[in-house]
């Protein structure tokens, strides 16, 4: 038998709205956390930024990046940078959990474990959502390219959703190997391929001003790719922390 | 050490006969194709070759998501056995493709939706290897690995359904066909009968192969715990 007090707390706890509730703010502690201890070191931010700034830098020289060349590869050249940027940023994040057994700690808290895993994604895609800000303007100006259209952002949107999704899932896996650093982009790239090519058709689609009709089914792509992986990493995170 | 089971001994018996008849039957039962000669004579083996991958990696995903549910070791050495397999008849299927490709696409290779997407497929399978190397912890192993098949598995409906949903080169010979394809043939009775052999062969294969690859991976944990053990008695 629950006494009153124990009565009235289950009630409390155990509604549905609240419960919610407390997940959601489970999710939102998760994700200040990050951007706390961003904001005190910046190292993350900027690591990600001056690599992506070198990367631009190489394949300008790389590729010749003169008007012609420019109409057709800009796609491409963001996508790479963002992803070898984002896996930067993953692998970072998820190491400087592991580092001083912090996931330990956040697995002790009573919450569901997928809270953790969207707090997690959330400031992922934050950071990565950040570094894109900062690049495509800079993109812009150094090669006098537009790169402002609404289809162009939400391409750029839905590509670094699903590319962080999986990517915090394959973090939290690949810190945990004896290669870490190396693991992760050996693990993230082969099954996110689908999604960048789908990211840099898309991209390209809006940039050259494509029909519609030849651009919606990589938009189709992305969506389902978004969708799947969310789905999975809800259902599969809880056996990648578990001791 | 336990000895060879003898069913398995009567299987490998069965398996290199039956071999052997689906190489005759592909070499001289099936007739010559009229346009393209005696160099389609690959596709036989090359689309049983991209079953046995195919069906590797799905018993992977199966036993993954069993292994996920109930944490038995068994599942893992079915798992990776599978996986193994799969990656070297996927490998068989691109190479024979390609050897196809060059008289008829006049080319070893092209970024077709087709072929780019069995490529992802390969390596995705290839990084589930590293990443189980690259973890001493069995049971960690055995839990990451589970996951990493659940997520890869996604390229496998992908690569099939490619040449059908994208346009591509790549001929469809069961079902119908895009105008775009090169190479495309309608099967004479004689081919489908050779065909279809070659399909059951490549999966007699498949069970014989995997069981003796399960077998060794079982006899690869026992040597493992004996070791573990001595290491305990000699420390203690």
């Amino acid at each position: 038998m629950m006494t009153e007090d124990e009565q009235i707390a289950y009630e409390k706890f155990s509604s549905p709205l609240t419960s919610l509730k407390l997940y959601l703010r489970a999710i939102l502690a998760v994700l200040g956390k990050d951007i706390t201890a961003e904001m005190r070191s910046r190292e993350l931010l900027s690591s990600m930024f001056v690599f992506a700034l070198l990367v631009i830098l190489i394949f300008n020289f790389a590729l010749e990046l003169d008007i012609s060349t420019r109409l057709t590869v800009t796609a491409g050249v963001l996508w790479v940078t963002f992803a070898f940027a984002g896996t930067l940023g993953l692998n970072r994040s998820m190491a400087s959990e592991k580092d001083r057994a912090c996931l330990d700690g956040l697995l002790l808290a009573p919450v569901d474990r997928s809270a953790i895993y969207f707090g997690k994604m959330l400031g992922n895609l934050i950071f990565m959502l950040l570094v894109e800000m900062i690049v495509l303007p800079i993109y812009s100006l150094l090669y006098n390219t537009n790169l402002f259209s609404i289809g162009f952002l939400a391409v750029v949107m839905l590509g670094s959703i699903g590319y962080v999704t999986v990517g915090t899932l394959l973090a939290t896996m690949a810190v945990q190997t004896r290669t870490r650093d190396v693991m992760l982009p050996i693990l993230l790239f082969p099954v996110t391929i689908p999604l960048l090519i789908a990211a840099v058709k898309g991209s390209m689609g809006f940039l050259q001003g494509l029909e519609m009709d030849a651009i919606r089914p990589w938009l189709n792509l992305l969506v389902s790719y978004d969708i799947i992986f969310l789905a999975l990493a809800l259902m599969v995170f809880d056996y990648l922390v578990e001791e | 050490m336990e000895s060879t089971p003898k069913l398995l001994k009567i299987l490998d018996v069965i398996t290199l006969v039956l071999f052997l008849i689906a190489v005759w039957m592909v070499l001289f039962y099936a007739p010559t194709e009229a346009v393209m000669g005696n160099v389609q004579r690959v596709f036989y083996f090359h689309v049983a070759a991209g079953w046995v991958g195919m069906l590797g990696f799905l018993v992977a995903a199966v036993v993954g998501i069993l292994y996920l549910r109930s944490g038995r070791r068994e599942y893992d050495i079915i798992g990776v056995a599978a996986v193994e397999i799969g990656i070297v008849f996927v490998f068989i299927n691109i190479v024979s493709g390609s050897i196809w490709a060059r008289p008829i696409w006049n080319t070893w290779w092209t970024w077709d939706p087709r072929l780019t997407t069995a490529t992802v497929m390969e390596l995705i399978y290839a990084a589930y290897l590293l990443l189980r190397q690259g973890i001493e912890e069995a049971d960690r192993r055995a839990r990451f690995g589970a996951v990493y098949v659940l997520l890869g598995f996604i390229s496998v409906p992908l690569t099939f359904l490619s040449a059908r949903l994208f346009r591509t080169i790549h001929p469809i010979v069961i079902g119908t066909n895009q105008p775009g394809s090169q190479g495309q043939f309608d099967m004479a009775p004689k081919m489908l009968q050779a065909f279809l052999f070659s399909l059951f062969t490549f999966t007699v294969i498949f069970v014989d192969v995997l069981w003796h690859r399960v077998r060794i991976g079982k006899f690869a944990e026992k040597i493992e715990e004996r070791k573990l053990r001595l290491g305990e008695e000699q420390r203690s």
